[in-house]
């Protein structure tokens, strides 16, 4: 009659329910997706990113991070931040402007919209008189000026964006108070800049698009100066004393005006076309920016020779006799140059360069010789190549932390040594309770290794897998090919390169084991490679074995891609983890998965075909066991075959993707998340009524042995446990297929001292077919205690107590459908939980994680973290199987990202909000990485120009040392 | 779970109950708890055990208050009988290579003489078969309308039986919309649609399902909210023992009752027992139970067994608890042919069907429902 004790029915059990687990989505991570708009605050030394879907994004110094969501999810155009405030104006492609500040609140700041507000015209007036294109935050910070399609340019009061309209300074008025000859031309158009006078806020400057730029004097009402290109005007740049302007144009030129109350000079001081003769592209933005040394430092984008480099995106810098074209992967979005901020400094002196392109950010250190990139400590692009996979190891050890940090800072010798230079606000996180490392698999065989301890997710060390196989590209051939007199002098930039050399070279499983150092990876044509770290670059060969997973199956014939080839003979390898086996499976087939355990020195791998145990101590095939049914072609063919079939529902779920995309990207910011929502059905339900589709059916069919795929297998697992009797333990290899069977091998691992001398043995001692034949997505086995077991070398570490050896060992075996527990070693059904039947949804993701309580400081409990095929994360109980919590994480709709998420063992998890950003979140009371932030307008740092010499390692350790006294309280300043 | 409260009917004032088993010319008696009957399969070893007839497959009978023979072939009819059984329960064993499926049936008393002197004399003039096809050997329901009696008219609430058949199940569903009356007027609701049957399948060779039926739950659970491919996943977890309650496109053929009380399916024997439940949660674990508990375990490359269930109470008798048990033919079962049609089912069925519990929230759907 247990059954009828409800969950919910017991008092303490909720309480301590409510200490043990909290849903929150903490931070995003990586690059925001589809940017649109950059800002940058010289006072606060804030970046600011807006997006397309209308996502504002705040970074400062490491740590210090932002995020707010326009409610009406339309593109970010522009950000202004106000001078010298905590406070940015964001104008929407909806032509509505929006004023954020950020607030101080229980001594962290929080981010919010004060105020909305679109520009209205008189009544009749065509919607393009009131269209904004420039936005200029007076220095008053009172007053804004908005330059419209129509020409004129409105005034409008700041915070209330009230309007003044007899402030408005319209085109006509202008015309009419320029001298004659400058009027006879239709001069007027669209407003393309507005920039108040570097020193006297009573004259701004206004530039039409075709080609006048008026100097306007605010209290008189007149035009001071005015200048006549002949060119359409893209751009304007004012010269720090104020006495120079300079005006980009259409036809790729850029021309320099003196402006001096001498007589009025038809023609430009210079002109000039840096990429011509020939006809180039417009310059679209200019600056000019003053040093101490004399020269100055031009700095533009576009420009390009039409026919030649048309479609690049570049953006030049010019200083002395030296001139780059910094080549990005993909379009230039906006950018900015980090100069001397204090408004009365005599010059510029540029320091940085800093460019959002539609898929990376990238800083240009313009102070060292050679003008070399920054290295990131956020905004990663995490997406340089697709990501293919993800793996988290949690609480990784000093010693391989350490090892690993030390190669990868090898990698980046070309990465300027300059302090990461935007550093504005504090960070008040507590410091990361400890290491956390997430892995990467990548479309082009690479696998990142990132620091996702704390807010900042950080990449530490990068690893190839290409040079072990021959490509078809020659990896010299990528090396800057570019010869020194080459003109226009381009130089690739940015780490955004989204093309593969081999699709087969794809990463598709990862693991690591965090004691040992090593880690086995596995790819798409069924490579398996086991690699160990070396401190030391080396150059050995690869051992090579093929497994033959179709053993005695005959008649059969693989259709899908060749295996890689090898590279024969010696390879060199760089300091890092450096493969020393790889296994290929035979067909060629995608490894679909993977353990490794590195105190027996095995690696297990499975395809759709079967599965292998490799004994890579020995270097040797202990067994491989073929899953296949008889009459399943499909899997025997491989993936080409399906395409087909496939391109139909492809085109299908790409036009779902664009409309659920087009009509909301619902990224819900700091609201409570709340229990499954019932809107989103709704809205849901509306849409599908509004929209006639065609009607889509699903046959209804049990499953049977026959299905396509039954053999694939999905999950590998290694247990010490009581396989056969109850009075003897070993070691044990369990397999999961997509049929709903479950294989278990006995294994006889040879004592270390004579593990070289005796063979490894395995032997079938059992195979468990589910009847419901759903796919099996996890095993794990509980010890006497009902504790899972602990990982290989934990106990060795004194990191976990030894797995309880006396009481009855159980197996859990979680399919799609449903959660199952077996006793052991006699397997009979203990305990079930269906979830298939009883909501329709099925098991995504499965992983073991440890909770631990808010309030006390010692309890924890052990459970199953579990996402489903609609998004939903709940929480099962181990080892009753009772559901315990539920929330909704993903939209069911977003399939890409339901399969990204990964689980930590200490509840939180990952998943990909696009193909560029994890979102973090947590499901722990107690573990939660999240920004806690400062930043005030008041507290002017001592502006000082970033140092050189020291790692952006250092300033992230002053932000925590910072942080460490004011853990909730207001530091008072 | 819910032998609990099905055994309550019979003289519950008895704590034992008297068996006298027939077997060819043996006979044995034994008794039994009678609050404790355990579950067929147990009995069904028992039996074997005390006839010392271990690995001979065999039909079981027993005889009803009228004197008709009926089967024991699952845990209810099984129940049935004990709770049925006054005082005495008779059973008769016969040889399933020999048996006289005609003997069994919810036939009349005049047949009874007949019946009764077949099996108890079996040695006797072997009754000619009539011109049969081909003898049944596994006789089993595919399908059958249940909780006829509790739902509305308008709703037909069908199960199909997939274990052991060959026959796909063989039907597709979509999405579409109906129209419901709701306290704001008529409101057009997004619903789930039969929108092709296989010919030759399952679904399609009971006809109780047709294209265009509205459904509105998988095994007690409500579709509405869910989409079509949650509803998809959840009848292929079910897809062993399906029961989907939909509104059929073509109302001319409900199941039309007289009253309330006397319903038309065997359910009405059940609901007349005085110890029959108010079940709180909907529920079908029991039958759930019994369907899926056979996850197949090979050890060492050996032969396939079932997986037993892990004994968590000590609820079945303990002699019976050690008998070994043989799965093979529980699931044999003969049902009167008039099951599978449309019309009333007669009320002299005994026939047990698995039934559900009425469920709450079905009940007040009824005034919200409009046919179309």
């Amino acid at each position: 009659m247990r059954r009828f004790l409800r969950p919910g029915h017991d008092p303490a059990r909720e309480r301590l329910k409510r200490d043990l687990f909290q849903f929150n989505k903490t931070v995003e991570h990586g690059f925001p997706h589809q940017p649109s708009a950059l800002g940058y605050s010289p006072s606060l030394r804030v970046l600011a990113i807006g997006t397309r879907s209308g996502a504002v994004k705040l970074y400062g110094a490491p740590g210090v991070e932002f995020m707010g969501l326009h409610q009406e999810n339309n593109a970010v155009m522009q950000i202004h931040f106000l001078p010298g405030q905590c406070q940015l104006v964001t104008l929407l492609d909806d032509n509505s402007l929006h004023l954020w500040s950020l607030k101080v609140k229980g001594g962290v700041s929080e981010l919010q919209e004060d105020e909305s507000f679109t520009l209205r015209g008189p009544p009749g007036a065509a919607p393009s008189a009131t269209q904004i294109t420039v936005v200029l935050p007076h220095s008053s910070c009172k007053l804004l000026y908005l330059g419209t399609e129509s020409g004129n340019v409105f005034v409008v009061q700041l915070p209330v964006f009230c309007t003044l309209e007899d402030r408005t300074i319209s085109s006509d008025a202008v015309l009419q108070r320029l001298p004659e000859e400058a009027r006879h031309r239709r001069v007027f158009e669209m407003v393309e800049a507005l920039q108040e006078h570097p020193r006297d806020p009573n004259q701004i400057l206004i530039g039409y698009s075709r080609g006048l730029v008026v100097i306007w004097d605010l209290q008189g009402s007149r035009v001071l100066y005015h200048f006549l290109s002949s060119q359409q005007l893209e751009n304007v740049c004012w010269q720090r004393d104020g006495r120079l302007i300079v005006s980009c144009h259409s036809d790729g030129s850029y021309c320099q005006w003196p402006v001096s109350s001498d007589a009025q000079q038809p023609e430009p001081l210079r002109s000039h076309v840096p990429y011509g003769p020939f006809p180039c592209k417009a310059i679209t933005k200019i600056f000019w920016l003053t040093t101490r040394l004399g020269s100055s430092f031009t700095i533009f984008q576009g420009g390009m020779p039409r026919a030649s480099y048309g479609d690049r995106h570049c953006i030049s810098v010019v200083h002395n006799s030296q001139q780059t074209a910094f080549d990005f992967t993909s379009r230039v979005i906006d950018f900015t140059v980090l100069s001397e901020a204090a408004p009365a400094a005599a010059f510029d002196n540029p320091y940085a360069l800093v460019v959002l392109a539609e898929e990376e950010l990238v800083v240009i250190d313009l102070q060292t010789a050679g003008w070399p990139p920054v290295q990131l400590p956020y905004l990663a692009s995490l997406h340089c190549s697709a990501i293919t996979c993800s793996h988290h190891v949690s609480n990784i050890p000093l010693k391989l932390w350490e090892r690993i940090i030390a190669v990868g800072t090898r990698q980046n010798a070309h990465f300027s040594t300059m302090e990461w230079p935007i550093d504005g606000g504090t960070s008040l996180a507590p410091a990361p309770p400890q290491r956390d490392m997430l892995l990467t698999g990548h479309e082009d065989g690479t696998v990142r290794f990132w620091d996702a301890s704390g807010v900042c997710l950080r990449l530490l060390y990068k690893l190839s897998t290409v040079r072990v196989f021959l490509t078809d590209t020659d990896p010299s051939e990528n090396l800057n090919a570019q010869g020194e007199d080459e003109w226009p002098p381009l130089r690739k930039v940015g780490s955004f390169d989204p093309y593969s050399d081999d699709p087969r070279l794809g990463i598709q499983k990862i693991f690591l084991c965090k004691y040992s150092g090593y880690l086995a990876v596995a790819g798409t044509a069924g490579q398996v490679l086991v690699l160990e770290l070396n401190d030391e670059a080396a150059e050995h060969a690869v051992e090579q074995i093929e497994a033959d997973l179709l053993q005695d199956q005959e008649g059969y014939r693989w259709k899908g891609h060749e295996r890689l080839a090898a590279r024969p003979g010696p390879v060199h390898f760089e300091p890092g983890f450096q493969p020393f086996v790889l296994v290929q499976c035979q067909p060629p087939a995608v490894v679909t998965s993977l353990a490794l355990h590195s105190e027996w020195r095995l690696v297990a791998f499975g395809t759709s075909h079967g599965f292998g145990l490799f004994d890579h101590q020995q270097r040797r095939q202990v067994f491989v066991k073929c899953t296949l049914h008889p009459s399943d072609q499909l899997a025997l063919e491989g993936p080409l075959s399906r395409v087909k079939s496939l391109k139909k529902s492809l085109r299908q779920s790409f036009r779902r993707m664009r409309r659920s995309r087009a009509s909301s990207r619902k990224r819900r910011p700091a609201g409570p998340p709340g229990e499954v929502q019932e809107g989103s059905a709704k809205a849901e339900r509306m849409g599908l009524q509004n929209m006639e589709l065609a009607p889509v059916q699903r046959k209804i069919e049990a499953r049977s042995a026959e299905d396509s795929f039954t053999g694939f297998v999905r999950t590998l697992y290694f247990a010490d446990t009581y396989l056969r009797d109850s009075s003897r333990h070993c070691p044990s290899l369990w397999a999961g297929t997509n049929g709903g069977t479950v294989y278990a091998f006995a294994l006889r691992v040879p004592p270390a001292e004579r593990r070289m001398d005796e063979l490894v043995r395995a032997e079938q001692a059992k195979e468990i077919q589910l009847m419901h034949r759903a796919p099996v997505v996890g095993i794990l086995v509980l010890d006497g205690h009902s504790v899972p077991l602990p990982e290989p070398l934990e106990v060795a570490h004194d990191l976990s107590k030894s797995p309880d050896m006396q009481g009855s060992h159980q197996l859990l075996v979680v399919s799609e459908e449903q959660f199952k527990v077996f006793t052991l070693p006699k397997v009979s059904a203990k305990l079930k939980l269906k979830l298939t039947a009883l909501e329709g949804s099925r098991v995504r993701r499965v992983g073991v994680a440890h909770f631990s309580s808010c309030r006390a400081e010692d309890y924890g409990e052990h459970h199953l973290a579990v996402l489903t095929n609609l998004g939903d994360i709940q929480v099962v109980s181990l080892p009753l199987l009772k559901p315990q919590v539920r929330y909704s994480c993903i939209r069911r709709e977003d399939v890409s990202g339901i399969a990204s998420c990964v689980f930590t063992k200490y509840g939180q998890g990952f998943y990909l909000i696009s193909p560029s950003e994890f979102e973090r979140f947590s499901l722990s009371t107690k573990w939660l990485v999240e920004p806690r932030c400062l930043v005030d307008s008041a507290e002017r740092k001592n502006h000082r120009r970033p140092g050189n010499g020291a790692g952006s390692e250092k300033a992230l350790g002053r932000a925590r040392e910072e942080a460490r006294p004011g853990d909730g309280a207001c530091p008072a300043q | 779970m819910n032998r609990g409260h099905r055994h309550g009917a019979g003289s519950g004032c008895l704590g034992t109950m008297e068996v006298k088993s027939k077997f060819g010319a043996e006979f044995r008696r034994f008794s039994l708890e009678r609050s404790k009957p355990g579950k067929f399969e147990e009995f069904y070893g028992l039996l074997q055990h005390v006839h010392k007839i271990p690995n001979v497959d065999v039909l079981i009978g027993y005889a009803d208050i009228h004197g008709d023979l009926l089967p024991i072939n699952n845990d209810d009819n099984y129940h049935k009988a004990v709770s049925t059984a006054n005082p005495l329960l008779r059973i008769f064993i016969q040889k399933k290579e020999e048996a006289d499926y005609s003997a069994f049936g919810t036939d009349t008393l005049i047949k009874k003489k007949n019946v009764l002197t077949n099996v108890l004399r079996p040695d006797n003039h072997r009754k000619k078969p009539h011109i049969v096809i081909s003898m049944p050997q596994d006789f089993r329901p595919v399908s059958s309308i249940i909780d006829v009696d509790i739902l509305p008219e308008t709703h037909r609430r069908v199960r199909l039986y997939k274990y052991g058949t060959e026959k796909p199940l063989g039907f597709y569903i979509r999405d579409g919309s109906s129209v419901r009356v709701t306290p704001h007027g008529l409101e057009k609701v997004p619903g789930i649609f039969i929108s092709r049957l296989v010919p030759g399948g399952l679904a399609q060779s009971t006809g109780l399902l047709a294209v265009n039926d509205e459904v509105l739950e998988v095994n007690g659970i409500e579709v509405s909210g869910k989409s079509l491919d949650q509803v998809t996943d959840m009848m292929i977890a079910n897809s062993r023992n399906l029961i989907i309650t939909v509104r059929p496109a073509n109302q001319r053929n409900n199941v039309v009752r007289n009253s309330r009380t006397s319903g038309s399916s065997g359910q009405s024997t059940d609901n007349s027992l005085p110890g029959y439940p108010q079940q709180i949660e909907p529920s079908f674990e029991p039958e759930d139970e019994d369907s899926e508990e056979d996850d197949i375990i090979i050890e060492d490359n050996g032969v396939p067994q079932q997986i037993p269930k892990a004994v968590r109470n000590t609820e079945s008798l303990e002699s019976l608890a050690q008998i070994e048990l043989s799965f093979e033919s529980g699931q044999n079962g003969f049902i009167p042919s008039n099951e599978v049609s449309l019309a009333p089912v007669a009320s002299g069925t005994n026939t047990e069907f698995e039934t559900r519990a009425p469920d709450q929230k079905l009940l007040e759907e009824d005034g919200t429902i409009i046919t179309l």
